[in-house]
């Protein structure tokens, strides 16, 4: 990565995830080739032994899933990538990292579905999956990428706040974002915050594993360090030992969503652009939001005040930053390439706003000018 | 040997981990458990430097009362996350305690290639014929013709034989115990442990609670001594008829190979890659 460093590189979206991935400190992958997010595995079984790291090709996404909770729990930042297919084959064992709080990175690099659906086609159909697809009540991150830029820093991102909040993080690429090859400049490892897991600061006869503090966060113990405990898919008491007792599962569940809570203002991240004096706005994310750039550029260029709001992270749903832009707007536009899931959240924050869906599902890029003919009749 | 195991326990279980165990009078999980220990204790291996994890089932609540560095995982999926924890801290001794329905049905995709890539692990999987905690639905290990509570008329479906898998899988290290045999079995697991590269202890164990019932075998007792009658030596099957053997099964050491192991190839292949 060294080396790399401050040139003007040509990368794919894919590529610079591998970047950013090894620059935020992830040392295992494990993972099961599916198109479009193949080259993250093959980039990391390439890269990853050089630097005392580790790649595994398992049997199936859900060995995948579980192998890098295992490397997690014995200290190591670890990441997989797949994309719709694999991504369901993932929800069993991501409700396990969400339950024992085991921090880990999901890519999922979406292409049209459902089932086997186009596989080498974009879509954004995978937003309420990554948010509500493992059962049970559950908090998570969900961040999204537009550029190959994004897929750099957004991983990064993904990777300090899965270890921050002990949660597992899901980043929504697409296959646009993923094949596309822009130029990038990789910035200096040292100019890179880099957040690690809060480690156990008592000795290990008073460590109690999952014990609630300020932040809702407790302190993690590696495999191995001499802090010996029990970690469980069960819903479990401070100790980490299976309880049934209702105020200690009580207790659980609502730690789980507090911590996350308590983190609002740094985990919901936007990009506003041109919002200023903005009459009218597009909402949108991934790929979607480079088509919404330009044509919002275009309308202004007609005189027409209107703006973006790049969502990045859509889970937790970035609601003041939404309701910023409907308390502002007249008119708002949710482009999407799905059938309409994101818009579903505008309106559950919405008041008085009209908000316009814009959808497509044909496996192709929502385009500048399908949005730029919504802005002309806002 | 009371006295050894007694304190052993003091040694190897959890303090702060309130018995008595979830699992029923007689059940042969205490005697796996108990041969564990005295396995571990006798490799001489530290606690800090052990993992068990487990899956879901009567078996996956093993974890619960080992002083080590535990998990209880996914239905099936605990050879994935071992996976996981051996190649992040290869210094860690991984033990992994599965059912049969666990390892064979849910897991075996998991299971056969976890074998065929030869991870140091080591497998103990207590096979008592039957889904014990789901109330005894039968499993892929049930026998042709007996009963369980979805094989009311009679299982038709044909089981495993979950060493011979592994063999054939391409395990370094396979054999099969019964919990009546404990001594026996003490000496399997040590030297599963020891192995290197993947180990699997298949162990015949009652569920006289699930199983037995249904089968004319009503009490612990009974099934250990039908495993008494049933397990032949792997050296007196290899002078036995076809016939002789049949509703029997074997014990002893099946498996004993020395081969690469994915753990110290991958080494390997870090090495190669910073030199290069």
């Amino acid at each position: 990565m060294s080396e790399k460093t401050g040139q003007r590189l040509l990368l794919q979206g894919n590529e610079a995830m591998v970047e950013g991935a090894l620059a935020a400190g992830c040392r295992f992958f494990a993972g099961y080739p599916i198109t479009p997010a193949s080259e993250i595995a093959e980039l990391m079984s390439l890269r990853l032994p050089a630097v005392g790291g580790t790649f595994i090709q398992m049997e199936d996404e859900i060995a995948g899933m579980g192998a890098v909770i295992g490397a997690s729990l014995a200290g190591v930042k670890s990441l997989t990538a797949t994309s719709g297919p694999g991504f369901s084959l993932m929800q069993e064992n991501l409700g396990f990292a969400c339950a024992a709080e085991v921090p880990c990175v999901v890519v999922n690099v979406m292409r049209t579905g459902p089932s086997t659906g186009l596989s080498t086609s974009p879509a954004q159909g995978d937003v309420m999956q990554a948010r509500w697809g493992t059962h049970g009540d559950h908090p998570v991150i969900v961040l999204a990428v537009s550029t190959v830029n994004d897929c750099f820093t957004v991983i990064v991102q993904a990777f300090n706040l899965a270890e921050k909040y002990r949660v597992p993080v899901i980043v929504l690429s697409d296959e646009i974002v993923a094949h596309t090859r822009e130029a990038v400049v990789l910035p200096d490892p040292a100019a890179i915050t880099v957040i690690d897991r809060m480690r156990p600061a008592v000795p290990p006869e008073w460590y109690i594993p999952y014990e609630d503090n300020s932040r809702g966060v407790p302190a993690m113990a590696e495999m191995g360090s001499g802090y010996r405990h029990h970690v469980t898919g069960l819903i479990h008491d401070v100790r980490g030992f299976p309880t049934e007792r209702p105020e200690e599962v009580d207790a659980f569940i609502r730690r789980l969503f507090h911590k996350i809570t308590n983190g609002f203002t740094e985990i919901q991240l936007t990009n506003p652009v041109m919002m200023e004096d903005a009459k009218i706005a597009v909402i949108a994310y991934g790929a979607v939001s480079r088509s919404a750039l330009r044509a919002v550029r275009q309308a202004r260029s007609q005189g027409i005040r209107a703006g973006l709001l790049q969502l990045i992270t859509l889970y937790p749903f970035p609601r003041k930053a939404v309701e910023a832009v409907l308390a502002q707007c007249r008119r708002v536009l949710v482009p999407e390439m799905n059938m309409g899931q994101v818009i579903r959240e505008v309106k559950r924050v919405n008041r008085t706003t009209e908000i316009v869906r814009h959808n497509r599902v044909d496996g192709q890029l929502i385009t500048p000018a399908e949005i730029y003919a919504h802005l002309l009749a806002m | 040997m009371t006295e050894k195991t007694g304190s052993l326990r003091h040694d190897y279980l959890r303090h702060d981990k309130k018995f008595p165990h979830v699992w029923c009078p007689g059940c042969g999980n205490g005697i796996v458990l108990g041969s564990l220990i005295r396995a571990i204790a006798r490799l001489g291996l530290e606690k800090d430097e052990l993992v068990l994890a487990a899956g879901i089932g009567c078996s996956g609540r093993m974890p619960v009362y080992v002083d080590f560095n535990t998990l209880h995982a996914t239905h099936g999926r605990a050879l994935t996350f071992a996976t996981g924890i051996k190649l992040a801290k290869p210094a860690l001794t991984v033990i992994i305690v599965m059912g049969d329905g666990d390892a064979t049905a849910i897991g075996g995709n998991h299971f056969i290639h976890a074998a065929r890539r030869n991870i140091d692990l080591t497998a103990i999987i207590i096979n008592n014929q039957i889904y014990g905690m789901t109330g005894g639905q039968h499993s892929p290990t049930t026998p042709y013709g007996s009963f369980a509570s979805t094989a009311v008329w009679g299982n038709i479906e044909h089981p495993f034989p979950i060493a011979e898998l592994a063999v054939t899988a391409g395990a370094s290290y396979v054999a099969r115990g019964t919990v009546y045999h404990a001594a026996m079995l003490d000496d399997l697991l040590a030297a599963g442990i020891a192995k290197k590269g993947f180990s699997v202890i298949e162990v015949m164990s009652n569920c006289h609670t699930q199983y037995g019932r249904r089968n004319q075998m009503n009490d612990a007792v009974t099934m250990l001594r039908h495993f008494k009658e049933q397990a032949v030596s792997v050296d007196r099957a290899a002078r036995m008829t076809e016939e002789e053997m049949a509703g029997r099964f074997t014990i002893g050491v099946l498996a004993d190979v020395d081969k690469p192991n994915y753990t110290e190839e991958y080494q390997k292949i870090r090495e190669r890659a910073r030199q290069r």
